[in-house]
């Protein structure tokens, strides 16, 4: 019974709950059976919050029973990255230096999915303050993918992307600054959406590299990460940099999400992608033959400029980063030193004993190409490069209406294969970084399987703002390919 | 045009960010930033001469609000977090000292 429940969709178990036919505090304790006989062997979950989330389900039923209307959500079990801020259960953004941290507010986004009724059943593990591309540099606990435990979940949302594929969850909030939602879904078979930079508030999302952040739905499906995705997205006045909603009108992700598009025009970029593994490149080939077969047309495009992508995200990503982790100095909250014997102490210390070797390489490269002397070689000739980058994408999204490659150029690699070459890491991101430097949306979805079994992601990326056409054309695979039908085989 | 990024560089650069490191730290830290430097270099291969930086993607303009005195944040649930506290203020060591002129 239990596994059956967590196998349907957020839509299929919201409709279910609203008719009356099942209760959320079943769904809520499916979830929780799951967790419990899976998480030990994953290690998705920093936190799990079974008594508030039973006795959040206990009452919604009771108001569902007495005939009120409910949320978009109501019922349904998530789970939030724990580096978006919850008032009810710590944020440690998988850092020591934030271990017991309790946030005085909830993230703009955890509001939004309380008042869509929505159950948040844990926080999740992720790469320490969102940095990496594994989750391995998570500063408290390991997450393994649940397709082959040897192999990482992919990061920095890695323990939102394994919760969602093992079903200890229905759906789950990551973040995205150079394809965190995306490769990580990509790496464990689940559908991954990283919104246009503004469409999502970004308020309580602990910031990592603010002009490159942002907050999306991972899920089993495409209608699912539609379904989010109305919940999340809007203008929030306690974020500035969230879209005026005049400039970028909200729609409904889910009212025209089965409607085809015709002459659709899908851009592929060979010269880039050339460097993927071969069965990588073969599922997306397969891919390709599938909107050819839907009447598509693909068009073989060059952009130079993605090649300098990786070099200008990490002189973007680390300044911006050595200017937002400044404020972790064991003054306000978090750790402070033991050892803290003048007010220099104080900072250094802390910082040295909370950080783990990710983040201070990150902090210190940011802070070298922001110093004096450095700063026009560095970041701002990064910054020009960013300018080019997207001048580039923006003649390129006049010949077509979405451009298709890999989300990654390889399936999940085994832990610690590249934990100890940084740089090797920060490549693994080649694909996914250029869609947070120019701010477009882009998703990914999964799209066939090499020979050791393990998911192959394909990533969309498509104009700002025109998540509804990217939602269509990520539904018209699903619809063809039933995708979303797989799940690993998870030995209890 | 890469300068050399040695140890003296990392050591002034981890001061700056205010972290200490061990000499370990130091030496591990000082090939692997020499490596991921050299790697960044790559953008010098492209003409930016006429190129705006880049920094938002969306125009961002500054936010106002009307001046007047609302609700703040109670100083018990601002206190809640802090390492050390007494009823109103964060605690911490002293901040004048005769070796507090540190840069």
């Amino acid at each position: 019974m239990s596994s059956k429940i967590v196998n349907l969709t957020c839509r299929q178990l919201r409709d279910e709950i609203a008719a009356g036919r099942l209760k959320s505090k079943t769904a809520v304790q499916a979830s929780f059976d799951a967790i419990e006989s899976l998480d030990n062997k994953i290690g998705a979950y920093i936190s799990t919050l079974k008594d508030q989330a039973v006795e959040r389900a206990d009452k919604l039923d009771e108001k569902l029973q007495a005939g009120q209307i409910c949320g978009p959500m109501a019922g349904v079990p998530v789970a939030v990255k724990d580096n978006m801020c919850t008032s009810f259960a710590p944020t440690t953004c998988a850092s020591r230096i934030l271990e017991n941290y309790l946030s005085p507010y909830n993230a703009t986004v955890v509001e939004k999915l309380l008042a869509a009724d929505a159950i948040i059943i844990g926080k999740t593990n992720l790469d320490e303050f969102a940095m990496g591309s594994s989750t391995e540099n998570s500063g408290l606990q390991k997450t393994s993918n649940p397709w082959d435990n040897s192999r990482v979940p992919g990061g920095s949302s890695g323990g939102s992307a394994a919760a969602v594929a093992a079903r200890m969850c229905f759906a789950a909030l990551g973040s995205d600054t150079g394809g965190s939602i995306r490769q990580p879904a990509g790496f464990c078979g689940v559908v991954g959406l990283k919104p246009t930079y503004g469409r999502v508030s970004r308020y309580g999302l602990v910031a990592y590299g603010s002009s490159l952040d942002q907050i999306g739905p991972i899920t089993k499906t495409v209608e699912d990460s539609a379904l989010l995705l109305n919940v999340i997205a809007g203008r929030d006045k306690l974020d500035s940099t969230s879209v005026d909603e005049k400039q970028a009108p909200l729609c409904d992700y889910l009212t025209e999400l089965d409607k085809p598009l015709s002459n659709l025009k899908i851009a592929i970029l060979p010269a880039f992608t050339e460097g993927a593994d071969l069965q990588v490149n073969q599922a997306i080939g397969a891919a390709l033959d599938v909107y050819r077969r839907a009447g598509a047309d693909i068009l073989e495009l060059q952009m130079p400029s993605l090649d300098y992508a990786v070099a200008a995200y990490y002189m973007v990503a680390t300044a911006e980063a050595s200017s937002n982790l400044a404020r972790y100095d064991g003054v306000h909250y978090g750790h402070r030193s033991e050892k803290a014997r003048s007010y220099f102490d104080v900072y250094s210390k802390s910082r040295s004993e909370g950080f783990g070797s990710e983040v201070k390489r990150r902090i210190m490269l940011g802070t070298y190409a922001l110093s004096s002397g450095y700063y026009d070689a560095y970041y701002l000739k990064a910054l020009k490069v960013r300018n080019l980058i997207r001048k580039e994408l923006t003649t390129a999204f006049q010949k077509c209406d979405c451009i298709i490659t890999p989300v990654s150029p390889t399936t999940a690699f085994k832990r610690g294969e590249k934990i100890d070459d940084p740089l090797q890491m920060y490549l693994s991101d080649i694909y996914t970084i250029a869609a947070n430097l120019t701010g477009v949306p882009a998703i990914s979805i999964p799209c066939g399987f090499d020979d050791k079994n393990l998911p192959v992601g394909m990533q969309i990326i498509s104009p700002a703002f025109s998540e509804d056409k990217m939602l269509r054309i990520a539904r018209m695979y699903e619809t063809a390919t039933n995708f979303s039908n797989a799940s690993p085989a998870i030995s209890a | 045009m890469a300068e050399k990024i040695n140890r003296e560089l990392v050591q002034k650069v981890a001061r700056l960010s205010r972290l200490e490191l061990s000499d370990k730290q130091t030496e591990r830290f000082t090939s692997q930033l020499s490596a991921i430097l050299e790697y960044v270099h790559k953008m010098d291969d492209l003409n930016t001469d006429n190129v705006e930086p880049l920094a938002h993607c969306l125009p961002v303009d500054n936010v106002m609000r009307t001046d007047e005195a609302a609700e703040s944040i109670p100083v018990r649930k601002a206190l809640a977090n802090a390492p050390g506290a007494n009823t109103s203020f964060f605690r911490v060591p002293k901040v004048l000292d005769e070796d507090a002129g540190i840069i």
